[in-house]
Parts: C-alpha cells; structure tokens; sequence
C-alpha cells in the first residue's frame, strides 16, 4: 500500500521524465508490431541511427539554444552549406579530408559566432537573425555547388557518415567492439547511478525506492545491451553513432555540472535574475549560438558523408526536426528547462515515427501529418501536465514544520564551513 | 454646502492574507478637486481601482453612491459610461499611433465599423483646444513629450464626457512648467464643473489646488481636510500620514562604526532612454564600516536607480560622479564586475530580478557567488550542499530541503535565499532594496537580526525602504531622497517621522534646514 502510494507520487513528480521514455517505448512497440518485426531488424535499428544522427546532434545543440530561450532556423541551411564547402575543399582543392573537417567545423563555429554577435551583442531576436541566414546559407549552398551535385568524396569522410567500428577479436558472427563498448557504456552508467544516489542520500535528498532503483538499473543496462546486441548481428555500431553518443556524454556533462550549463539555465529561468548576479548573460548568449554553429557543420558533414555527396537541397526541414526534438524531450518554449538526453529522445520518438510508417508504406504527406500532431500533443500534455501539478502546490503552500536536520555526515562539515556572513559576532 | 458627486461608503478590500482597504470612506463634493494623500502602500491606488471598476463589484464590500445612485461597475466600460475616468501614472497611449487615434481608442467615431477620419480628427482638434494643447492631432504620440502625453490622456478623457476624473499621480514625470500647466488646466476644468480626485506625493501641488484633502494611512481613512477652512498646511498633512507608533519590533543594536567604506561622490544619472533627463541629480552619500544606512524617498524619487546605477551601471546612461570603495576609486562596467569589488544589491523584486523560480534552494543561493565553487570547469556540487545547508540553518530558512524548488517557499524564506546567495559573495556593502516587501512580521524580524550581524561584522549597508519605521528602527543615518536629489541626511537621533516626510517632499531642489 505504501509503496503504491510512493510509487505514485514519484510517478506523478517526474511524468514528463518518465513519459518521453514510455512514449518512445510504445511507438516502438506498436510500429514492431504493425511492421511485423521489421522495425527491430539488425538492419533497420542501423538505418535508424544512421538517418537520424545529424538531426539528433542538431537537437543537442537546439535544446540548449532553446534553453537559452533562444532558437535556431538556420542549422538546416547551415548544414547543407558546410557540408557543400567540405565537399568542394576535397575534392576541386584536394585538401586531406581531416583537414577539410576542421576547417568545415571551424566554419561551422565562425556562422554561429555571427548568429551570436548579432543576438547577444546587438540585441536582435534569434528568431529574425536566424531565418535570415536560413535563407541566405540556403543561397550560398547554391553558389557553392552551382547548383549541382558534389559527390566522389574520399572514402574516410564518407566513414564518417555510413562506416563501422573496426572487427576485433575472435569471430563470433556478432561485432566484438560494439559488445565491448556497450558493456564499458552499461558499468558506466550503473556506476554513475550507484554514486549519485549514495550522494542524494548522503545530503538527505529525495531517492527513488531501492527495488525502483533496481528497476531502473534493469531497465537502463537492458536497453543498452538490447540496443547494441542488435546493432552488432549487422555490423557493429557506425562511426556516426559512435560520434553522437560521446557528444551526448559531452554536453550532458557540460549542463549538468559546468559552471557554463549553470548559467544557461539561468538565462533562461530568468534573464534579469542572471544578470543582476553577475552572469555575463551576453557572453552566454554568444556561446549558445556559436555552439549551435559549430554542430551544425558537424551535422551538415556527417549528411554529405552519409549520402556520398553534397547536394543542394540536403538538410532541408532539418532545424523543424530538430525543434521538434527539444520540445518533445521536454524542453520550454518559455526557456529554463530541457535536457540533452530529453531532447535525443524527442528525436528518436520522430525518427521511429519516420521509419515506422515509411515501412508501413505511409506516404510522406500523411507522415507530415501524423508528426505534426505528435508535436502538438506532446507539448499539450507538457503544459497540461504543469497546470495540474501547480494546484495547491504554488507559491507559499509549503509546511513550515517540515524542516528536515542537515545531513547526518556532513553535519560536521556544515558546522565548520567558513561562509561569509555567517560568523559569529562578539557582543 | 456643495452637494457630494461621489460617496464611497465602507469599502474594504482583501487579497489573500492582507487587508488592502479597511472600511474606507470617501465623499467628493461636485465641482470640488479632491485629493488623496499617504504613504507608498496606504491603498490609495486600491481605492481608485475599486472606484473605476477594476476590481469589479462583488470583489469588495461597501457601497459606491456615484451621482445620488449606488453603482456597481462591473469593469472599466462601465465606469467611464457613468463618467467616471481615470489616469494611470503609467500612461496608457500608444506610441506609433497618432492623437486622435490616441483619443479615441476604444471609442471610435464610427459608423457599421467604418471609422469617419474627418469626424474625428474635428473632434480631437476641439479637444486639444480645450486642454490647451497646440499639436496636429495627426501627429504620433511617441514624438510628444512626457506633459503633452499627460494632456493627450486628458483630452481623452474629456472625449469620454467625463465628470469625475481621477489622476494617480499626474505630475510624478512632468517637470515644473509642465506640472504648472497641467494643474492650471485642472483648475479650468473645474470651473467648467468637472470634478478632479487626484492622487499626488507632492505635498505643495496638493496644498496650491485642492479643496479638500482625505488622508489614507494603512488602507483606512484617517481624515478629510478642507483646505481653506482647517488652513491646511504641509506640515498638517504630513502629521495625517504618519502618524503612528512604531509598530515593529526590532531587535537591539549597539552600532560599531568606522572608517568610511564606500563613498559617492557628485554622482548624476541619465534615464537610459532619455540621455537629457537627470534621473539622480548630483548625489553624494557615504557608508561608514558597520553602519546602516536608510535611503527614504516616495515612488519615482530614484532609490531604486540610484542603487542600481551604482551596482556596476545595471541602470541608467551617462553616468558621471565618483565611487570610492575602501579608499579606491572603482570604475565598475558590469555587474560582475561590481560583484567582484565586494559590492552586492538586494533587488526590490525579488521574483522578478532576485530568484529563478525554476531553480532550487541550493542552487540559487550560490548562483552570485557560483565562481567559488569552480574546480577547473566544473562546479563542485558537495560543497554546494554544504554552502548551502549552513546557510539554511543560520538564515533558518524553513524548508525540508535544499534541494526543493525555490517557487514553493513562502516570501520570507524566499527572501532569505536571496539574502544568503549575497552574504555568499562576502561584499563590503550591501545594498538591500525593500528587504522586507511583502513579507510577514516574524520573518522581518529575522531578517532586521540578520542586517545587524552584517553591519557587526564591520560591512556597510544601505537599506531602502518605504516604510519609515523600518528606517527609522534599523539605520544609524537615513538620507532622503526628492526627485533624485539627495535633500537631507539625519542621524537616528534627529530622525523622526514628520522630518523624514518634510524632506522627501521636498521639491524643486530647496534645501530643508538640518
């Protein structure tokens, strides 16, 4: 009975958390079931990470910009044109594609510092700069390419966009490397877990009940392990999703504990509240937006690469898709909120839908369709979700008397901690 | 004996928690000019609001006899339908569109939705005519200034067939010649028989075109003056508004002073927007190692703009004058910078410019101060709890944790985060602005305790305030602040009520003796 109730109550606390992953979990369910077990295939889980991988690394960096309560129209335009600048500095100058790579994210860096100048420093909407440059990087893709196709890329790039992690070891009939790595991936994050709620416990924080905690372990080591057990009966994880992943563990790090991630949120929260702490709310801007830039080459490279080839019509609708992941995941339109793995899940959640009806045969109008109310619904049942649990649990309702005592093993600490204005004064 | 247009009988007016009007009474004889007089909080806006229908019949008790009939308004239409009009101190025009537009919002001269031009702009010049304003009526408003925007609310006004006007403080922004030629027209309104409430903090204007004066003073009536016959005088109005024991309670202090620790020298602000309007004009002040400071000013005196323009330039355009900390002199750029100087400024509104909702306890206490946690690009989130649980039990901020959100504490535990998240940046001074707005007794108490260990520790305070007695129980010297103009500086000795209000009212730049 308690537990029910507990379970409840953590339910009801972290519905949009637990939604997003119960969502993708069902459409995941039904299009395996529809598709008649297609949608799990070795092959298509592969094709779904490879199709997906440039919106989902646009996602990271749009759920930050949108956390910022800024946004970004242009990393479609963006990207096709980094991807067209990449193509021709390969193959018209013969530049050694590493090189080529850096210079594109560099380029890539360079167009989000100009998107930042302009936000942050001359105070124009992200909104207007941005579709600005939607519409003149779209422009410029075609100047580039003359309006053609670039294709003939060395085979290194093209890796980067439709290879593998290497064969290793014995021949088991299954991709050694990729089970490796997802059984590092999976001690990893149980050890990550493991330490974030002994330190909750320690500080007196709320947890999870321990068979939830359990579960939740199960849970996460069984995806991990499901995922990549299917990935490697094809050929292991690709080098894109290699790629994305540590991106993942970059930025959700970067928001997550860095001072820069701090500051994010606080603009977002509130940008006057930031700026009267001392929060250089302009160099944060900046950064966002540069940040935005530079995945946004990484996306447009990892598309050409991905079709062997640049085009001038690649990554269109790209910056929708990727809106539509950060809002999915989770993420305000009012700013403050969202989170780095919220947002790929909002990606994967369009990306099954994509494929799914594609298999299915559904014609690309009424997949249009169908995303659009996904979007919709999401984000109504976000806003729904916040009216309800706002009753009675506003401003001013807390219960005075549920004053906890510190942390039994920090009391000492607490005690002797030299913070400023706390001294003892001699009357 | 002049009949009464206007009986507001027993108006009383709760929000949760606070009584803003409490069995009110107001009676304003026809062709009169009636104004209102308290303190910042008496509930002179609150009464106006009721009147006008703003919040609407039923949200009140009492009754509203308006011409001989009990009225009750259910919004704005209603009461200017009756005649009844009001003038907000924030003016209600729209910038890109032009006066007769202006004029006749709302109200448009208009036949099945086509709207006759040649009507109205006949209409809007006979109307400028009578306030006495020379403009073409197709002129956009944002090109007027501050006092012919005022007179373009009062031909609005006028439009409306009015017969009670009511303007909440219709001088605050106008400078002297503008303010002169608004209450001349007031005056002429009044001998063609409109009648004028008006809500003004400048007691001389008052005591130059009122007839009769009705004191508010914490959301009840105090008294009504008649201006010829009491010889009413700004002492005598003064009295009215202040006159009440300290109510609060504060906790003992033997004051330690030094040397002198921030000192502003011939400091002068211009509006941010308005590079030529002088918003602090030649203000030099100082804080003494271990004193409290008080700064007393109205609404609009530049408390607020003072204290932000010395806290890194967060307010404010051209901003010349000297800050001297700790015998240096700084030249602050950003608030960061300030913060770094060992500065810190306690917002007025704390929800809107002091916390991010969003966030939760512990991270909103180190968000000033968040450069000490760094270790190399992170932030170190043990010590973070740590930071954070002693302040939780020094301030004694009440809540099971410092991991809940900070939207769900109540305004006094609020304010305590923010009180600590500054304590954590160990400033020299500290500049409270309303540190005890809207929040309950005890929880002030606590806070006055904590502003003393502060100063003890030989860190000087400036604390702001609108309530006198605050200043009066808490500061050691209190300036006062008029029209951006430092025109007093009282040590607690001298201080009284009366004497703070005198100098705050003090307009025009005349100095008041010490």
């Amino acid at each position: 009975m308690s537990t029910a109730s507990t379970m409840k109550g953590l339910l009801r606390g972290n519905v949009r958390q637990y939604g997003m992953v119960i969502a993708l979990v069902t459409i995941v369910v039904l299009f395996q079931i529809w598709t008649d077990g297609v949608l799990l295939k070795p092959l298509n889980v592969t094709n779904l990470l490879t199709q997906n991988a440039a919106i989902l690394i646009l996602a990271i960096g749009m759920v930050m910009v949108i956390i910022a309560r800024h946004i970004d129209l242009s990393v479609g335009s963006v990207a096709a044109f980094v991807g067209a600048v990449a193509a021709i500095m390969m193959t018209k100058w013969d530049m050694p594609w590493p090189i080529a790579v850096i210079l594109c994210l560099l380029l890539g860096a360079a167009i989000g510092a100009w998107h930042g100048f302009w936000v942050a420093y001359v105070g124009i909407p992200a909104f207007i700069v941005t579709l600005a440059s939607m519409l003149l990087f779209r422009g410029l893709t075609l100047v580039v390419l003359d309006g053609a196709t670039v294709g003939n890329l060395p085979g290194g790039f093209e890796s980067m966009g439709n290879g593998f992690l290497p064969e290793v070891g014995p021949d088991t009939g299954l991709a050694n490397l990729t089970l490796v790595i997802a059984f590092l991936l999976a001690a990893f994050l149980v050890f990550l877990e493991f330490r974030k709620r002994s330190s909750a416990l320690r500080y007196n924080f709320e947890v999870l009940p321990l068979p939830l905690f359990y579960a939740k372990l199960i849970v996460i080591v069984a995806a991990i392990f499901g995922f990549s057990y299917v990935l490697a009966q094809y050929r292991g994880l690709p080098v894109v999703g290699l790629i994305l992943f540590v991106l993942i563990g970059i930025y959700s790090f970067v928001m997550e504990r860095t001072v820069v991630g701090r500051h994010i949120y606080a603009i977002g929260g509130n940008v006057d509240a930031a700026t009267m702490s001392g929060v250089r709310t302009r160099r944060v801007d900046f950064l966002v937006m540069t940040n935005m830039g530079l995945l946004a080459a990484l996306a447009g490279m990892v598309t050409a690469a991905r079709l062997t080839a640049a085009n001038p019509k690649a990554g269109t609708n790209f910056e929708l898709d990727a809106i539509a992941a950060a809002f999915i995941g989770g993420a305000a339109v009012t700013g403050g909120v969202g989170t780095v793995v919220g947002a790929i899940i909002g990606g994967f959640v369009m990306g099954v839908l994509n494929n799914g009806m594609s298999l299915r045969g559904i014609s690309i109008d009424w997949q249009q369709v169908v995303k659009g109310l996904v979007l919709l619904a999401a984000v109504a049942f976000d806003v729904w979700n916040k009216k309800r649990t706002s009753v009675g649990g506003g401003a001013g309702s807390e219960d005075a008397s549920a004053t906890a005592p510190p942390p039994d093993d920090l009391v000492e600490e607490i005690q002797q901690a030299e913070v400023p204005g706390t001294e003892e004064v001699r009357t | 004996m002049k009949p009464p247009i206007l009986e507001m009988r027993s108006i009383t007016k709760e929000f949760p928690g606070v009584i803003a009007l409490d069995d009110v009474n107001l009676t304003v004889k026809t062709g009169d000019i009636h104004a209102i007089c308290g303190e910042n909080g008496a509930g002179k806006s609150t009464l106006m609001k009721v009147l006008s229908g703003v919040y609407p019949h039923g949200s009140y008790d009492g009754d509203i006899v308006f011409e001989d009939q009990v009225v009750e308004f259910k919004d704005i239409r209603q009461s200017e339908a009756a005649g009844i009009v009001i003038i907000h101190q924030e003016l209600a025009l729209i910038p890109e569109l032009s006066i007769a537009e202006n004029i006749f919002l709302g109200n448009e001269n208009a036949a099945g939705g086509i709207i006759s031009w040649d009507r109205t702009n006949r209409q809007a010049i006979d109307l400028l005519a009578r306030v006495g304003l020379a403009e073409n009526p197709l002129t956009p408003v944002k090109h007027l200034g501050v006092g012919k925007q005022q007179l373009v609310e009062i031909a609005k006004a006028l439009s409306k067939d009015v017969k009670l006007l009511i303007l909440d403080e219709p001088t605050a922004a106008l400078n002297d010649d503008d303010s002169q030629h608004l209450l001349g027209l007031l005056k002429g309104l009044q001998a063609k028989g409109i009648t004028s409430i008006m809500i003004s903090h400048k007691l001389n204007e008052i005591e130059q075109i009122a007839d009769e004066i009705t004191i508010l003073r914490d959301g009840r009536t105090i008294e009504t003056l008649a201006v010829a016959e009491d010889k009413v005088d700004q002492d005598r109005i003064i009295r009215g508004m202040v006159g009440r024991d300290l109510e609060h309670r504060f906790p003992e202090h033997e004051p330690e002073i030094g040397d002198v620790l921030l000192e502003v020298r011939n400091w002068t602000v211009m509006h941010p927007l308005d590079g030529s309007r002088a918003v602090i004009k030649d203000a030099n002040l100082a804080v003494h190692r271990g004193e409290i400071v008080g700064i007393a000013g109205l609404m609009g005196a530049g408390r607020t703009e003072l204290a932000r323009s010395i806290f890194g330039r967060s307010y404010g355009s051209r901003i010349d004058g000297q800050l001297i900390l700790d015998g240096k002199e700084l030249h602050l750029k950003s608030v960061h910078a300030a913060i770094d100087a060992g500065i810190a400024y306690l917002t007025e509104d704390r929800k809107a410019l002091g916390l991010n909702l969003l966030d939760d306890i512990k991270r909103s206490v180190t968000s000033a101060g968040i450069d000490k946690l760094r270790k190399g690009m992170t932030v170190d989130q043990r010590e973070e709890v740590v930071v954070a649980e002693r302040y939780r039990s020094s301030m004694n901020i009440k809540t099971p944790s410092v991991n809940e959100g900070v939207a769900k504490l109540s305004g006094g535990n609020q304010q305590k985060v923010v009180l600590s998240k500054w304590m954590y940046t160990d400033p020299q001074v500290l500049i409270l602005d309303e540190p005890t707005r809207g929040i309950d007794v005890g929880a002030k108490y606590e806070i006055y305790g904590v502003i003393q260990r502060l100063a003890k520790q030989g860190r000087g305070i400036i604390v702001i305030s609108s309530e006198l007695p605050e200043l009066l129980g808490l500061c050691d010297r209190i300036y006062t602040l008029a029209e951006g103009r430092i025109t007093g500086e009282l040590d607690r000795a001298q201080a009284d009520q009366e004497t703070l209000m005198r100098h705050m009212t003090t307009t025009h730049g005349q100095e008041v003796g010490r």
